[in-house]
């Protein structure tokens, strides 16, 4: 079985639009949305929920103020600046809060809770194109990386059970933790970028992540005639760093009305850039095997 | 004063309108932008600040001295993030999944656990023109980001103007980029990813209780359900910038909006002034 990443260290670059045109494409496969905390590919594949489970992770502490006598080493011992006192009333910003419990070990009047959170959900659906894993990340929670994790281990799951031997990913923007989540221990990453100065500068930094967790990455150049000076210099970056270019998609405006219709693009009708996905994928699946 | 940039999604024009705010501003009154978006910053791009200062920032994680240690597993005991484990035996740290609490080096009975810094990042600090510049810039593989956030905003001055590029989302790095500022502006794009991103972003800052507005961007691309979703809940919006394929071109050069067209500084400033009006008022 095969996990494919799609990323792009820079936000909206097509990440989404594409997945979803790979999840209409591809043959016996699971879709797992691993943007846990900004999480599109619903919005497209109208799935239909199956099984839906709290997502717990970490603890919170929390004060008990009848208990509470005030001496303040809670705050003096919290790195986080998650402890205010107002009028010698001690509380916990749980926005503010690591779960590092510190502060529930060395309270001396053990006036502080420390509770295990639910952070989030997690779904298993079905779609039109077959199985998806998402989830939804609470407001303003943490732990995104370990939610990141079930997801794609859920994913896994299922493509095991039912015989799929391909899982994709749609990944976060950015390179930090859901980022590297997403990507360890993948087959093989493709980055979507965007001709632009910063969707070079962006590429670059998410060409070094990938390397650095020996993942074998392509790239694919979305929008590329909107500018293409810039789309020659990323390509010739590609070439430099080892990343194959599997596709060039043009700017293609029924795009984003395929998105108003809830499809993919490749769904929508045979546009410039449907035309172009499609031969992407091709490409792709080739090399997938 | 302090004003955040953010918005769920990634890719909506967050660096566009935080550079050039910053930019126009910093022509009549002392302002400093904070690039928060550490994992991607993009701001540099744009403004081609001059760095006069680059300080390593760290995380505080275990060393134990194991001449000292006695074994007696509380370190391992009171860590949440399985960053030092102890199985009636020595401990092994993992220094990448600590969250630097110090938890493990105030519990050891044997005085045997020192702490070190991890370095996370760098931040550099500087000035394009008047406009004086910070950003944060993440190790490649490194996955915590917020302990670099908030080194980058340990340079906010009360007496500056601060504007905050945020990084996209709604998890910790954006919390630890949009806590305490005075005010939110959400830049989104009206289509339904841009909507649906917009609705998780506009939760997030409601609980963190912080005034916010909305910025249109690319109006004119998808559909009117962003103008009428800030209708329905009365969210202000404080601008719509049209899709304008000169503000693009701009963009994929590096180069600012309102250098592309004419006009647009004023807008920019008439924004700040109006947010300063409020804020003063409020």
């Amino acid at each position: 079985m095969k996990e494919l990443v799609i990323i792009s260290g820079k936000g909206g670059t097509g990440k989404t639009s594409l997945v979803a045109c790979f999840a209409a494409l591809a043959k016996k496969k699971v879709l797992a949305d691993c943007d846990v905390d900004a999480a599109d590919l619903h919005l497209l594949l109208e799935p239909r929920i199956l099984k839906r489970a709290p997502f717990q992770a970490g603890r919170e502490a929390i004060i008990r103020e009848a208990d509470c006598n005030g001496c303040g080493l809670c705050q003096k011992y919290c790195r986080f600046k998650a402890i205010s006192n107002l009028e010698n009333k001690f509380t916990i910003d749980p926005t503010a809060c690591e779960g590092c419990g510190v502060c529930v070990y060395f309270c001396p009047q053990k006036a502080i809770d420390f509770p295990e959170k639910t952070c989030g959900e997690w779904f298993i659906s079905d779609t039109r194109h077959g199985p998806m894993v998402h989830a939804k990340l609470g407001i303003a929670e943490e732990n995104s990386g370990k939610l990141v994790s079930l997801v794609r281990s859920q994913a896994k799951t299922i493509a095991q059970e039912q015989g799929l031997d391909l899982v994709i990913i749609d990944g976060s923007p950015g390179i930090g933790c859901p980022v590297i989540a997403s990507l360890t221990g993948a087959s093989v990453v493709l980055v979507v970028t965007e001709p632009t100065q910063s969707g070079l500068h962006d590429l670059e930094r998410v060409a070094k992540l990938s390397s650095h967790f020996k993942i074998p990455a392509l790239a694919c150049i979305n929008k590329y005639d909107i500018n293409p000076e810039m789309t020659e210099k990323i390509t010739r970056f590609c070439e430099q760093a080892g990343l194959q270019v599997v596709g060039r998609i043009p700017y293609d405006p029924l795009v984003t009305k395929a998105q108003l219709s809830r499809q993919s693009v490749v769904e929508f009708g045979d546009t410039p850039a449907a035309v172009e996905i499609r031969q992407l994928w091709q490409h792709l699946s080739d090399l997938l095997v | 004063m302090q004003i955040a940039i953010a918005s769920g999604k990634g890719g909506t024009g967050k660096t566009t309108i935080a550079t050039n705010l910053a930019w126009s501003v910093s022509s009549h009154r002392p302002t400093r932008l904070l690039d928060c978006d550490v994992e991607e910053p993009n701001c540099h791009i744009f403004l081609n600040p001059e760095i006069e200062k680059t300080d390593t920032v760290g995380v505080p994680v275990p060393l134990v001295d194991t001449e000292k240690c006695t074994g007696c597993g509380k370190c391992g005991e009171l860590c949440q993030y399985s960053a030092i484990v102890s199985m009636k035996s020595k401990p092994l740290t993992f220094p990448e999944l600590c969250h630097g609490c110090g938890g493990c080096s105030l519990v050891c009975p044997a005085d045997a656990i020192t702490e070190v810094d991890r370095e996370v990042g760098v931040v550099e600090s500087g000035k394009a023109g008047k406009l004086k510049f910070v950003r944060g810039l993440l190790r490649i593989g490194e996955a915590m980001s917020p302990p670099l956030i908030r080194a980058v905003k340990t340079f906010i001055d009360e007496d500056l103007l601060t504007i905050i590029d945020a990084p996209p989302g709604t998890s910790c790095p954006v919390i630890e980029a949009i806590r305490g500022v005075d005010y939110v502006i959400l830049v989104t794009e009206p289509t339904p990813f841009g909507l649906n991103d917009l609705i998780l972003a506009v939760e997030t800052v409601r609980q963190l209780r912080i005034p916010f507005g909305v910025i249109v961007n690319r109006a004119g691309i998808g559909d009117q359900e962003v103008q009428a979703y800030c209708e329905k809940e009365k969210i202000p919006i404080l601008l719509e910038l049209p899709d304008d394929r000169r503000i693009a071109e701009a963009y994929s050069r590096g180069e600012m909006a309102v250098n592309a067209i004419a006009g647009l500084q004023d807008k920019f400033n008439s924004l700040y002034a109006e947010l300063a009006e409020y804020l003063n008022e409020y």
